[in-house]
């Protein structure tokens, strides 16, 4: 086996393990530890009746093992149950969120990675320059900030006190996606572009340096190789293999990170469906949302190890 | 004769731990604050926690009183205008950090604590207990942090104990990845081994031999750790998931007055300010921290630097405090 299918397998299940082992917690966790979900959702003064119908709704009279049972058979056939909040099926409710979340992921770790990359080559090539003291001080700085102070920031900036260019909030007409109101989607992306792109900025530059001051690099450099050429095809291909793998580490940031810019911004995404859902207590939409973060997690982490091994030749060869 | 310098090998094993790891700390938090970076990352975090401590005492009014116009102007009366409830903005801006502070120091100590403890047992027992303790943290590191804490407070509700305990078991598997990368290299060094056959029980090897040694990437968790317990405290605050109303609390304070922006954007803008530069403050000292422990191992290493501050790689092991090695190889 060569050591790209032995890492895939490997990894494929590691990843159905970690994703078994995660939705029995997150099942313990909603439906075990509270002691009774029922008067989790209803409230301490609910009458016995109320409680035994949701009890039924919930399948809490049964057993754990077969409640665990049922609610991992439905999500395998594609039955994620009803939302408690306002019964209607989980999926209905979660679906488009998943499609505005991804679309609001997507669009800002493109963007930002694109651009952290681009500065962390430009500044690796001026090292210890005035330019690079101000970049790197401001990434520093970046890195350190909450999420919800860069989308205040922006609101501010933008959109209340100083300019009113772009709306503050992105509240879309339920039943539409994001792509039909794209100046909805500005705000939010530019906020999650602000605070990834100093971590992938801080790898690409510290990635770079370390290529420029190899011994191959000065090889090249004493060979006459211009400078330009050095730095693109004898240096960033050397420094992707970390690269690649911060780009992954902000994708799984960004599954978190949507959490609060959704929120800030009132942006219809699965983070500000996770919020809802905790604040009304509807466990089936938690569950479900909380094991597709964790699924997205799985899956990053494995495109990432493939993509650092194909980039990597020394490792792609069988030992 | 063997007996009595195994004794007197203890004790000056006991001595040095007793010692170093405490005079190792300090050296090195005194080392990053005379760093230009780390003086300003400390004047930045200190001017806040000033605030947050002496705020309370010098509030000209109560913080959860009506004493003003809902979003009112700046007045002499209130010198950041009103909330969005009429109640000074000011009193509650200096009233309103002090238990954000207090849980973000908690949640770090419990997940360095646990960290700490699961990174050194997995490295020092290996075999199954290693496989074990590492495979649960791949498991937990497959929540985000924050959805890991909206999942416990879910449960229980925002209790505010449940929010420290759940922000602190999130930051427990980082630091053990950390802990234990640093710490395997350690229990393989010939003085441990050297112990072990003189029959020093398991435990004392964790917390006589190893520990001491671990000084230099734990000050450097706890540094990054508590910038990213304020980070998770304020944002479930402002998730509405903090300390409940009407108690003033900076971050639940930004997305309450939100509103009323274009108004008085002063109850925005003061609490977000607080909090970013407390946030910019640990974090640079922090990075200053880091910086001075790996140079003063030697080879300093950016890509190492960049990676510990996503929580990408572990603390690289050149970090380990190198004083305290040659001390124990001596023994």
């Amino acid at each position: 086996m060569s050591p790209l299918a032995r890492l895939l397998t490997g990894r494929l299940v590691l990843g159905v393990i970690t994703l078994a082992v995660v939705s029995v917690l997150i099942f313990l966790a909603t439906e075990v530890l509270p002691g009774n979900a029922a008067y989790a959702v209803l409230g301490h003064n609910a009458s016995p009746a109320e409680v035994h119908s949701l009890e039924i709704q919930l399948h809490l009279n049964r057993g754990i093992l077969a409640q665990y049972g049922s609610w991992v058979s439905g999500l395998l056939s594609g039955n994620l149950g009803t939302s408690i909040a306002n019964s209607s099926p989980v999926w209905g409710l979660v679906a488009p969120r998943l499609v505005n979340s991804a679309v609001l992921a997507i669009t800002a770790g493109v963007i930002g990675s694109v651009i952290a990359v681009l500065l962390g080559v430009l500044v690796a090539a001026r090292k210890d320059s005035r330019l690079d003291d101000a970049v790197s001080s401001l990434a520093l700085a970046i890195t350190a900030l909450p999420e919800f102070v860069v989308a205040i920031a922006l609101v501010i900036l933008l959109s209340t006190v100083v300019w009113h260019i772009l709306p503050g909030v992105s509240v879309l007409p339920p039943g539409t996606y994001a792509w039909s109101e794209p100046r909805l989607l500005v705000l939010p992306v530019a906020a999650l572009v602000i605070i990834i792109v100093p971590y992938i900025f801080r790898m690409t530059r510290a990635a770079m340096i370390e290529a420029l001051d190899s011994d191959f690099c000065e090889m090249a450099r004493l060979k006459g190789v211009p400078p330009r050429r050095l730095l693109l095809v004898h240096a960033l291909p050397n420094a992707l293999p970390p690269i690649i793998q911060v780009i992954a580490l902000t994708f799984l940031y960004l599954a978190g990170g949507i959490v609060i810019v959704e929120n800030a911004f009132a942006y219809p995404g699965i983070g500000q469906g996770l919020v809802n859902a905790v604040s009304a207590r509807d466990i089936p939409v938690i569950q479900f949302i909380v094991l597709a973060l964790a699924a997205f997690y799985v899956v990053v982490n494995i495109v990432a190890d493939v993509t650092v091994l194909l980039l990597s030749p020394h490792r792609r060869v069988a030992r | 004769m063997t007996a009595v310098r195994s004794t007197a090998r203890r004790a000056a094993g006991a001595a040095a731990w007793r010692r170093g790891p405490r005079r190792s700390s300090l050296d090195l938090l005194s080392r990053a604050a005379r760093t230009p970076r780390g003086m300003f990352g400390l004047i930045l975090a200190g001017l806040v926690v000033a605030v947050a401590v002496i705020g309370p005492f010098a509030a000209p009014h109560s913080a959860t009183a009506f004493t003003t116009l809902d979003y009112a102007k700046p007045s002499a009366e209130a010198l950041l205008g009103g909330d969005t409830l009429g109640r000074d903005v000011l009193s509650r801006v200096l009233d309103g950090g002090w238990v954000l502070l207090l849980m973000a120091v908690a949640a770090t100590a419990i997940g360095v604590a646990l960290g700490t403890i699961a990174g050194i047992t997995a490295a020092y027992l290996r075999g199954p207990a290693e496989t074990a303790i590492m495979r649960s943290v791949d498991v937990i590191l497959s929540f985000p942090q924050l959805v890991f804490a909206l999942l416990l407070v879910s449960l229980v509700g925002p209790r505010l104990w449940l929010i420290v305990l759940a922000v602190g078991f999130s930051h427990a598997p980082q630091v053990a990845r950390v802990i234990h990368a640093a710490s395997v290299s350690i229990s393989e060094r010939p003085y441990i081994k050297a112990k072990e056959l003189n029959g020093v029980r398991p435990l004392r090897i964790m917390l006589g031999e190893i520990l001491p040694n671990l000084v230099t990437p734990i000050v450097v968790e706890v540094g990054l750790r508590l910038t990213f317990s304020i980070v998770v405290m304020a944002g479930l605050s402002f998730l509405g998931f903090g300390q409940p109303p009407p108690a003033p609390n900076w971050g639940y304070m930004i997305s309450e007055n939100r509103v009323g922006l274009a108004l008085n954007p002063w109850g925005v803008v003061v609490p977000a300010v607080l909090i970013a530069l407390l946030t910019v403050g640990t974090n640079t000292f922090g990075d200053a921290a880091a910086r001075v422990s790996i140079g003063a191992a030697g080879r300093p290493s950016e890509v190492a630097l960049a990676g510990a501050a996503i929580g990408a790689v572990g603390v690289p092991e050149e970090t380990i405090d190198a004083g305290t090695d040659e001390e124990g190889g001596a023994l």
